[in-house]
Protein backbone atom coordinates (compact mmCIF):
# COMPACT_ATOMS: atom_id res chain seq x y z
CA UNK A 1 0.00 0.00 0.00
CA UNK A 2 1.29 3.25 -0.30
CA UNK A 3 0.93 5.87 2.33
CA UNK A 4 -0.24 8.93 -0.25
CA UNK A 5 -2.63 10.07 2.06
CA UNK A 6 -1.26 9.50 5.46
CA UNK A 7 -0.81 13.49 5.49
CA UNK A 8 -4.35 13.99 5.51
CA UNK A 9 -4.33 13.37 9.09
CA UNK A 10 -2.13 16.14 9.75
CA UNK A 11 -4.79 18.77 10.66
CA UNK A 12 -5.25 21.32 8.15
CA UNK A 13 -5.28 23.78 10.54
CA UNK A 14 -5.86 27.66 10.43
CA UNK A 15 -7.33 28.92 7.26
CA UNK A 16 -7.53 32.02 5.49
CA UNK A 17 -11.50 31.89 5.25
CA UNK A 18 -11.64 30.45 8.99
CA UNK A 19 -10.55 34.38 10.32
CA UNK A 20 -14.06 35.58 9.35
CA UNK A 21 -15.91 32.98 11.35
CA UNK A 22 -16.18 33.30 14.87
CA UNK A 23 -17.70 30.73 16.85
CA UNK A 24 -21.60 30.50 16.43
CA UNK A 25 -21.95 30.56 12.61
CA UNK A 26 -23.88 28.33 11.32
CA UNK A 27 -24.35 26.02 8.53
CA UNK A 28 -27.08 25.49 5.66
CA UNK A 29 -26.96 23.85 2.46
CA UNK A 30 -27.87 24.36 -1.71
CA UNK A 31 -27.97 21.21 -3.67
CA UNK A 32 -26.56 21.15 -7.09
CA UNK A 33 -27.89 18.19 -8.66
CA UNK A 34 -27.57 16.79 -12.36
CA UNK A 35 -26.26 13.85 -14.62
CA UNK A 36 -22.65 12.19 -15.09
CA UNK A 37 -19.92 15.00 -16.35
CA UNK A 38 -22.44 17.74 -16.42
CA UNK A 39 -20.62 19.88 -14.33
CA UNK A 40 -21.56 19.81 -10.93
CA UNK A 41 -17.85 20.23 -9.67
CA UNK A 42 -16.78 22.53 -11.84
CA UNK A 43 -19.80 24.64 -10.51
CA UNK A 44 -19.52 24.12 -7.11
CA UNK A 45 -15.92 25.06 -7.58
CA UNK A 46 -16.48 28.23 -9.37
CA UNK A 47 -18.32 29.65 -6.50
CA UNK A 48 -16.50 27.92 -3.43
CA UNK A 49 -13.78 30.09 -1.07
CA UNK A 50 -12.04 27.03 -0.89
CA UNK A 51 -11.30 24.15 -3.33
CA UNK A 52 -14.22 21.48 -3.50
CA UNK A 53 -13.16 18.79 -0.93
CA UNK A 54 -15.13 15.02 -1.06
CA UNK A 55 -16.98 13.35 1.75
CA UNK A 56 -18.02 10.02 0.60
CA UNK A 57 -20.04 7.50 2.24
CA UNK A 58 -20.13 3.39 1.85
CA UNK A 59 -23.12 2.03 0.64
CA UNK A 60 -24.01 -1.31 1.69
CA UNK A 61 -27.54 -3.15 1.85
CA UNK A 62 -29.37 0.14 -0.43
CA UNK A 63 -27.03 -1.50 -3.33
CA UNK A 64 -28.73 -4.76 -2.99
CA UNK A 65 -30.56 -5.22 -6.59
CA UNK A 66 -29.45 -2.03 -7.57
CA UNK A 67 -25.62 -1.99 -8.47
CA UNK A 68 -24.93 -5.50 -10.28
CA UNK A 69 -21.52 -6.80 -10.00
CA UNK A 70 -21.97 -9.93 -11.69
CA UNK A 71 -18.53 -12.20 -10.96
CA UNK A 72 -17.32 -10.21 -7.49
CA UNK A 73 -18.92 -11.97 -4.78
CA UNK A 74 -18.05 -10.85 -1.69
CA UNK A 75 -18.25 -7.13 -2.73
CA UNK A 76 -20.85 -5.59 -0.55
CA UNK A 77 -19.71 -2.18 -0.01
CA UNK A 78 -19.94 0.52 -2.75
CA UNK A 79 -18.05 3.95 -1.91
CA UNK A 80 -20.14 7.36 -3.07
CA UNK A 81 -18.22 10.04 -2.98
CA UNK A 82 -19.79 13.93 -3.08
CA UNK A 83 -17.85 17.22 -3.87
CA UNK A 84 -18.81 19.93 -2.44
CA UNK A 85 -17.68 23.74 -1.20
CA UNK A 86 -18.42 26.51 0.86
CA UNK A 87 -19.11 30.09 0.97
CA UNK A 88 -18.75 32.18 3.76
CA UNK A 89 -21.85 34.31 3.38
CA UNK A 90 -21.47 36.34 6.83
CA UNK A 91 -20.06 35.88 10.23
CA UNK A 92 -22.83 33.89 10.72
CA UNK A 93 -23.87 32.33 8.11
CA UNK A 94 -21.80 29.39 6.16
CA UNK A 95 -23.54 28.19 2.42
CA UNK A 96 -22.40 24.82 1.47
CA UNK A 97 -22.94 23.59 -1.95
CA UNK A 98 -23.04 19.77 -2.69
CA UNK A 99 -23.05 18.18 -6.04
CA UNK A 100 -24.97 15.37 -6.20
CA UNK A 101 -25.12 12.31 -8.87
CA UNK A 102 -28.22 12.43 -10.27
CA UNK A 103 -28.19 8.66 -11.19
CA UNK A 104 -30.98 6.44 -9.76
CA UNK A 105 -28.73 4.22 -8.11
CA UNK A 106 -27.64 7.23 -6.11
CA UNK A 107 -31.14 8.37 -4.96
CA UNK A 108 -30.91 6.56 -1.39
CA UNK A 109 -28.78 9.02 -0.48
CA UNK A 110 -30.86 11.84 -0.98
CA UNK A 111 -32.83 11.47 2.39
CA UNK A 112 -30.00 12.91 4.29
CA UNK A 113 -28.87 15.47 1.29
CA UNK A 114 -32.37 17.01 1.12
CA UNK A 115 -33.16 17.26 4.61
CA UNK A 116 -32.52 20.44 5.61
CA UNK A 117 -31.68 22.15 2.28
CA UNK A 118 -32.65 25.31 0.89
CA UNK A 119 -33.26 24.55 -2.33
CA UNK A 120 -31.60 22.67 -5.61
CA UNK A 121 -30.48 23.66 -8.70
CA UNK A 122 -30.87 21.32 -11.33
CA UNK A 123 -27.90 21.38 -14.10
CA UNK A 124 -28.44 20.41 -17.22
CA UNK A 125 -26.65 19.19 -20.74
CA UNK A 126 -28.76 20.03 -23.45
CA UNK A 127 -27.01 16.19 -25.03
CA UNK A 128 -28.42 14.40 -22.67
CA UNK A 129 -31.02 16.37 -21.34
CA UNK A 130 -33.81 13.40 -20.54
CA UNK A 131 -31.30 12.29 -17.73
CA UNK A 132 -33.14 15.14 -15.64
CA UNK A 133 -36.15 13.76 -16.14
CA UNK A 134 -36.30 11.99 -13.44
CA UNK A 135 -34.08 14.27 -11.37
CA UNK A 136 -37.20 17.02 -11.52
CA UNK A 137 -39.84 14.53 -11.28
CA UNK A 138 -37.95 13.37 -8.09
CA UNK A 139 -37.50 17.15 -6.42
CA UNK A 140 -41.21 17.68 -7.18
CA UNK A 141 -41.83 15.02 -5.30
CA UNK A 142 -39.92 15.83 -2.17
CA UNK A 143 -41.20 19.18 -2.52
CA UNK A 144 -37.48 20.58 -2.95
CA UNK A 145 -37.69 23.85 -4.24
CA UNK A 146 -35.54 24.09 -7.45
CA UNK A 147 -34.08 26.19 -10.57
CA UNK A 148 -32.76 24.85 -13.42
CA UNK A 149 -29.25 25.71 -14.65
CA UNK A 150 -28.78 24.95 -18.08
CA UNK A 151 -25.00 24.41 -18.71
CA UNK A 152 -23.50 26.10 -21.99
CA UNK A 153 -21.23 23.51 -22.72
CA UNK A 154 -19.29 25.18 -26.11
CA UNK A 155 -20.18 22.12 -28.27
CA UNK A 156 -23.87 21.71 -27.26
CA UNK A 157 -26.20 22.41 -29.23
CA UNK A 158 -28.26 25.82 -28.22
CA UNK A 159 -31.83 25.77 -27.91
CA UNK A 160 -34.02 28.75 -26.87
CA UNK A 161 -34.77 28.93 -23.22
CA UNK A 162 -39.13 28.55 -23.88
CA UNK A 163 -38.15 25.51 -25.99
CA UNK A 164 -36.30 23.74 -23.18
CA UNK A 165 -38.72 25.01 -20.96
CA UNK A 166 -41.36 22.53 -22.68
CA UNK A 167 -39.21 19.96 -23.32
CA UNK A 168 -38.08 19.31 -20.03
CA UNK A 169 -42.19 19.83 -19.52
CA UNK A 170 -41.16 22.64 -16.06
CA UNK A 171 -44.03 24.54 -14.71
CA UNK A 172 -43.97 28.45 -15.94
CA UNK A 173 -43.09 29.76 -12.64
CA UNK A 174 -39.47 27.71 -12.33
CA UNK A 175 -36.94 29.80 -13.00
CA UNK A 176 -34.95 28.36 -16.12
CA UNK A 177 -31.88 30.00 -16.75
CA UNK A 178 -28.27 29.38 -18.71
CA UNK A 179 -24.89 29.12 -16.98
CA UNK A 180 -20.87 28.44 -17.18
CA UNK A 181 -20.17 26.43 -14.87
CA UNK A 182 -16.47 27.05 -15.09
CA UNK A 183 -17.41 31.29 -14.47
CA UNK A 184 -17.60 32.47 -10.63
CA UNK A 185 -20.07 35.46 -11.94
CA UNK A 186 -22.43 33.21 -14.14
CA UNK A 187 -22.73 30.19 -11.19
CA UNK A 188 -23.16 33.19 -8.71
CA UNK A 189 -26.43 34.73 -10.71
CA UNK A 190 -27.56 30.17 -11.01
CA UNK A 191 -27.63 30.48 -7.16
CA UNK A 192 -29.07 33.88 -6.89
CA UNK A 193 -31.93 33.02 -9.35
CA UNK A 194 -32.55 29.84 -6.62
CA UNK A 195 -32.73 32.85 -3.53
CA UNK A 196 -34.79 34.89 -5.20
CA UNK A 197 -36.92 32.29 -6.39
CA UNK A 198 -37.19 30.96 -2.27
CA UNK A 199 -38.13 34.69 -1.55
CA UNK A 200 -41.00 34.15 -3.94
CA UNK A 201 -42.44 31.15 -2.47
CA UNK A 202 -41.78 32.41 0.74
CA UNK A 203 -44.00 35.44 -0.16
CA UNK A 204 -46.73 33.55 -2.07
CA UNK A 205 -46.93 31.66 1.50
CA UNK A 206 -47.33 34.05 3.67
CA UNK A 207 -49.41 36.10 1.55
CA UNK B 1 -0.08 -15.79 13.88
CA UNK B 2 -1.73 -17.48 10.88
CA UNK B 3 -5.66 -17.02 10.15
CA UNK B 4 -8.00 -19.05 8.33
CA UNK B 5 -9.87 -15.78 6.57
CA UNK B 6 -10.06 -16.96 2.86
CA UNK B 7 -10.69 -13.54 2.38
CA UNK B 8 -8.06 -11.83 -0.08
CA UNK B 9 -6.10 -9.02 2.21
CA UNK B 10 -8.18 -5.62 0.84
CA UNK B 11 -5.46 -2.88 -0.23
CA UNK B 12 -8.06 -0.33 0.22
CA UNK B 13 -9.10 -0.71 3.87
CA UNK B 14 -5.95 -1.98 6.05
CA UNK B 15 -7.56 -0.85 8.61
CA UNK B 16 -11.18 -2.02 9.44
CA UNK B 17 -13.31 1.47 10.24
CA UNK B 18 -15.04 -0.07 13.11
CA UNK B 19 -11.17 -0.45 14.97
CA UNK B 20 -11.03 3.78 14.16
CA UNK B 21 -14.43 3.66 15.84
CA UNK B 22 -13.94 1.83 18.77
CA UNK B 23 -16.09 -0.72 17.54
CA UNK B 24 -19.05 1.02 18.19
CA UNK B 25 -21.62 2.13 15.18
CA UNK B 26 -24.82 2.37 16.19
CA UNK B 27 -24.94 4.95 18.39
CA UNK B 28 -24.39 7.99 16.15
CA UNK B 29 -26.19 11.12 16.62
CA UNK B 30 -27.95 13.09 14.39
CA UNK B 31 -24.96 14.73 12.62
CA UNK B 32 -26.23 16.81 9.45
CA UNK B 33 -23.98 17.39 6.69
CA UNK B 34 -23.60 20.86 8.00
CA UNK B 35 -24.05 20.57 11.76
CA UNK B 36 -20.54 22.62 12.54
CA UNK B 37 -17.91 21.06 15.16
CA UNK B 38 -16.32 23.24 17.42
CA UNK B 39 -13.50 22.16 19.70
CA UNK B 40 -14.24 22.61 23.16
CA UNK B 41 -11.48 21.39 24.49
CA UNK B 42 -7.35 20.52 23.96
CA UNK B 43 -6.19 17.12 22.78
CA UNK B 44 -4.75 15.12 24.89
CA UNK B 45 -2.35 13.00 23.92
CA UNK B 46 -3.75 9.45 25.20
CA UNK B 47 -6.40 10.23 22.40
CA UNK B 48 -6.83 8.26 18.91
CA UNK B 49 -5.15 10.37 16.22
CA UNK B 50 -8.34 10.65 14.54
CA UNK B 51 -9.89 12.32 17.50
CA UNK B 52 -6.75 14.47 18.19
CA UNK B 53 -7.03 15.67 14.71
CA UNK B 54 -10.45 16.68 14.76
CA UNK B 55 -9.69 18.84 18.18
CA UNK B 56 -7.22 20.53 16.43
CA UNK B 57 -8.95 21.24 12.66
CA UNK B 58 -12.25 22.52 14.56
CA UNK B 59 -10.75 24.74 16.69
CA UNK B 60 -12.48 27.33 14.05
CA UNK B 61 -15.67 25.48 13.10
CA UNK B 62 -16.02 22.82 10.40
CA UNK B 63 -18.88 20.97 8.52
CA UNK B 64 -18.86 17.36 9.36
CA UNK B 65 -18.70 17.11 5.69
CA UNK B 66 -15.23 19.39 5.96
CA UNK B 67 -14.50 16.40 8.91
CA UNK B 68 -14.70 13.77 6.69
CA UNK B 69 -13.24 14.89 3.66
CA UNK B 70 -9.97 16.67 5.96
CA UNK B 71 -9.97 12.72 7.36
CA UNK B 72 -10.39 10.94 4.42
CA UNK B 73 -13.25 8.68 6.19
CA UNK B 74 -16.84 7.83 5.18
CA UNK B 75 -19.56 10.29 6.87
CA UNK B 76 -20.79 7.78 9.04
CA UNK B 77 -17.45 6.87 10.37
CA UNK B 78 -16.96 10.60 11.37
CA UNK B 79 -20.08 10.79 13.20
CA UNK B 80 -19.22 7.95 14.92
CA UNK B 81 -16.12 9.57 16.47
CA UNK B 82 -18.35 12.83 16.57
CA UNK B 83 -20.67 11.59 18.89
CA UNK B 84 -18.05 10.27 21.27
CA UNK B 85 -16.41 13.69 21.40
CA UNK B 86 -19.65 15.31 21.80
CA UNK B 87 -20.30 12.85 24.53
CA UNK B 88 -17.21 13.23 26.18
CA UNK B 89 -17.57 17.27 26.09
CA UNK B 90 -14.68 18.13 23.84
CA UNK B 91 -16.58 19.65 21.06
CA UNK B 92 -19.55 21.27 20.56
CA UNK B 93 -21.79 20.29 17.65
CA UNK B 94 -24.08 23.22 15.60
CA UNK B 95 -26.91 22.17 14.46
CA UNK B 96 -27.64 23.65 10.73
CA UNK B 97 -29.62 26.65 10.37
CA UNK B 98 -33.49 25.44 10.49
CA UNK B 99 -35.16 25.53 7.01
CA UNK B 100 -38.56 25.42 7.03
CA UNK B 101 -41.05 24.21 3.88
CA UNK B 102 -40.15 28.03 3.32
CA UNK B 103 -37.05 29.33 4.97
CA UNK B 104 -37.16 32.53 6.45
CA UNK B 105 -36.70 35.53 4.52
CA UNK B 106 -33.85 37.51 6.70
CA UNK B 107 -31.94 34.18 6.02
CA UNK B 108 -32.51 34.13 2.01
CA UNK B 109 -31.74 37.88 2.26
CA UNK B 110 -28.79 37.67 4.29
CA UNK B 111 -27.60 34.90 1.27
CA UNK B 112 -28.42 36.80 -1.68
CA UNK B 113 -26.33 39.85 0.12
CA UNK B 114 -23.47 37.07 0.44
CA UNK B 115 -23.55 36.09 -2.71
CA UNK B 116 -23.54 38.98 -4.37
CA UNK B 117 -20.34 40.15 -3.11
CA UNK B 118 -18.69 37.23 -4.58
Amino acid sequence: MDYADSDTLRAPGRRETDLLLPHGARGVKVVVVGGFGVGKTTMVGAVSDIPPLTTEERMTQAGVGIDHNPGVTGKNTTTVAMDFGRISINEELILYLFGTPGQERFWFLWNGIFEGALGAVVLVDTRRIEVCFEIITRLEDRRVPFVVAVNTFPDAPQYPLPELRTALALSESVPLVTCDARDRASCRDALLSLMVYLCTLAAQETA
Amino acid sequence: MTSDNPKPWEEGTPVPLYVITGGEGSSAKTFDLVTLIATRSAPDPSMQPEQASILTMCEYPLSVAEVSAYLSLPFSVVTVLLSQLVDDQRVEAIAPVPVAAFPDRGLLEAVIHGLRRL
